[in-house]
């Protein structure tokens, strides 16, 4: 589904990637580990196409099509969901309202007629459920007034309602308490599906307890520098970092 | 200096002063006319001018306009109208009254609702009483011209303690004319002690092609405790020139919502002033304005907190794309007595392109020890990660930034109680955004 190969990205002028390769494949859970500054989150920002992250070297391939041309809302339409790590808020701007526009959008892209009001508001009901968020949130401006774990679990619940094919979950978990963490990992699970890859994006191992990955990938300085399975996020709790990257070193 | 169009008007003057019998305005005609003789027409080397060059205003000889256009139609009229709201509407077809188009509904004793032509022969007294000759130094060319040629208008009178229901709107329509033509409505505003009354001014463009100038006065009286919800939509053809003034006195206790949305014109400059005379008046301004081509928008604003315990809430915002150039002054002076005020002031603009621009100004003076004010003024672009979200969930470009706009916007709209004119006004504002019609399923 998702082949990056030596990719290379540049953001204000500064190295930040620096050949990292990544095959994602339908039906998988892929966790991406690693210090802070690595390059996680411009991972993450890269695959949704935001401006000022420039691709230098190297290739994203996604279902077959070259990634790095495609403009964010189509990459949207293609099934790309980012879930961010610090979702904005943006006022005047109806949740329930955007997420409808959202909907319709990816459904006209595929060449399908948009929902109507009863049938929308029947899928959203159902998923609200799902990751435990007030139904009167819905109503407000995205994000607005919302607090950390809210604004979080409205991610999800986006996610949810627009079941992408590759979603991205860029450190969903931090500032989240457990309680918080496990409605998340619920709501993630639930989406598993064998058509669907999801990207975890993590400093901590904590939430692969809830949701177990297929791979576990440590990214350091800008690469991934060794991939294991479950068994490597719980020996990089124990140990640090540290030692990934002098065994990289010395290889 | 534009002598030309000056002798221009004082021609007409004279010619306005035969046609004129028993004339109860003289005293204001005659100072004004000497007034605009004496300073002539604003600018840009005087600060209120500065950002605002009316030569294309004053280098120009408008004409009276006709009764009415031959063109205009009941059709056309009625499209116009806003048939949602169910109100008392006089109409003003190029600046002259239309009694055959106006309506007026049941109103509670006392209360005069009226065309100031009318209203100079029935009361004469009160008018003379209330209007100003507008000679004061912050006065200038335009406030003169229009005292000198008042003839038409709007006279509301509002005894103690009457209330009117339905909303009063004044429908200023302009166009349709093959010279350039200007129109000087006058509209005077009492409200007596405890009455309540809401107020729309629409300027509005019959056509696209019409070249014209309106420049128009609003005075508003309010007694003690009085009340007032007051709306002024302009929406001009883009090729028109508008001025206007709204000036504001106000009693202890008095109330005054201010709603001031400017859309059209190709030059408009709105000035709204209000004298806070008693202990415990408040004025709320709200005003939005939004220019595009070549537009330029001026708003300037001024409170003057006089007594104690007075209020003055004002948010502005402008939205400039394209060419268009804005400019906000809004003046807030808390006078010595003025202890326990409390002055709110912001304005926020959004440049929707590189070659847009805006001059903004907020201005406090403080001349009292124990008050609260705050003002601040921003102006910026739309926010980049914002529009970052919208797209990575898959709104197209085009789409996320006129949904920020709008949202943008809808920070003055929603401040409006009266529906139909909020609706109407919403949509006006979306009408202008790319990707309208699927903006309007998020204003619903």
């Amino acid at each position: 589904m998702l082949t990056i190969k030596n990719l290379h990205v540049t953001v204000d002028g500064k190295k930040i990637l620096k050949g990292l390769n990544l095959d994602v494949h339908a039906g998988e859970v892929h966790a991406i580990m690693g210090p802070n500054g690595s390059g996680k989150s411009t991972l993450a920002n890269v695959l949704a196409g935001r401006d000022g992250y420039e691709v230098t070297e190297g290739s994203i391939t996604y279902k077959n099509k070259n990634l790095v041309e495609m403009a964010p809302e189509v990459r949207a339409c293609e099934g790309i969901f980012l879930a961010f790590q610090y979702p904005v808020e943006i006022p005047g701007v109806n949740n329930i309202y955007m997420l409808k526009a959202a909907m319709n959008a990816i459904r006209a892209w595929r060449g399908e007629p948009p929902l109507d009001a009863v049938e929308f508001l029947n899928l959203v009901k159902d998923k609200v459920k799902l990751v435990k968020l007030k139904e009167e949130l819905l109503n407000r401006s995205v994000n607005e007034g919302f607090s950390g774990g809210e604004k979080k679990r409205n991610e999800i619940f986006q996610m949810a309602v627009l079941e992408p094919a590759l979603a991205i979950l860029d450190e969903t978990d931090s500032g989240l308490d457990i309680d918080a963490l496990k409605i998340v990992a619920d709501g993630v699970n639930s989406l598993r599906h064998h058509d669907r890859a999801i990207i975890i994006i993590t400093h901590y191992q904590r939430l692969l307890n809830f949701i177990v990955p297929d791979q576990v990938h440590v990214l350091s300085d800008g690469k991934i520098i060794k991939s294991g399975h479950r068994e490597l996020a719980l020996q990089l709790e124990e140990k640090g970092y540290e030692w990934v990257k002098q065994e990289a070193a010395a290889a | 200096m534009s002598t030309t169009a000056i002798n221009h008007y004082v021609d007409k003057f004279q010619h306005l002063q035969k046609e004129l019998e028993n004339d109860p305005l003289q005293q204001q005609r005659l100072s004004a006319i000497e007034g605009l003789q004496k300073t002539g027409f604003p600018t840009t080397r005087q600060e209120n001018w500065k950002y605002t060059d009316v030569r294309p205003i004053a280098g120009k000889t408008y004409v009276d306009s006709n009764r009415i256009p031959e063109k205009f139609t009941a059709e056309l009229l009625d499209s116009l109208r806003l048939h949602e709201l169910d109100c008392h509407e006089l109409v003003f077809i190029n600046g002259r009254y239309s009694a055959e188009h106006s309506r007026l509904q049941a109103l509670p004793d006392g209360v005069v609702i009226q065309d100031l032509a009318s209203a100079l022969n029935n009361h004469q007294q009160l008018i003379a009483e209330y209007i100003s000759d507008f000679t004061t130094a912050e006065d200038n060319g335009f406030t003169a011209l229009n005292t000198a040629f008042i003839r038409d208008g709007a006279f509301i009178w509002l005894p103690a303690n009457a209330v009117i229901e339905k909303p009063i709107n004044l429908l200023y329509l302009s166009g349709l004319n093959d010279q350039p033509f200007a129109s000087h409505p006058r509209n005077l505003i009492i409200l007596s002690e405890n009455s309540q009354a809401t107020i729309i001014e629409s300027y509005i463009g019959l056509d696209e092609e019409s070249d014209y100038f309106t420049n128009t006065i609003s005075e508003v009286c309010l007694q003690e405790n009085a009340q007032l919800q007051h709306y002024k939509i302009q929406q001009e053809n883009m090729k028109s020139y508008h001025i206007g003034n709204l000036r504001i006195a106000q009693a202890a206790n008095s109330r005054i919502e201010s709603h001031s949305i400017s859309l059209g014109a190709l030059l408009a400059r709105n000035d709204i002033h209000s004298r806070l005379e008693g202990e415990g008046a408040e004025i709320m301004l709200n005003g939005l304005y939004m220019a595009i081509g070549r537009q330029h928008v001026d708003n300037h604003t001024r409170v003057d907190h006089l007594k104690p315990h007075t209020r003055s809430h004002e948010i502005y915002r402008g939205v400039l794309n394209d060419h268009a150039r804005g400019v906000f002054n809004g003046k807030v002076i808390v006078h010595k007595d003025a202890q326990k005020t409390d002055a709110v002031q912001s304005n926020a603009n959004l440049l929707l392109s590189d070659n847009a621009e805006v001059d903004t100004k907020p201005e406090l003076e403080i001349y009292a020890d124990d008050v609260k004010c705050a003002h601040g003024a921003t102006v910026g672009q739309l926010d980049q990660d914002m529009l970052f979200y919208l797209r990575s969930r898959s709104i197209d470009e085009n789409t996320a930034k006129s949904l920020l706009t709008y949202a943008f916007a809808d920070e003055v709209i929603r401040q409006i109680r009266l529906d139909p004119i909020r609706k109407r006004l919403e949509y006006l504002v979306i009408g202008r955004l790319p990707e309208a019609d699927l903006i309007r399923e998020f204003a619903a």
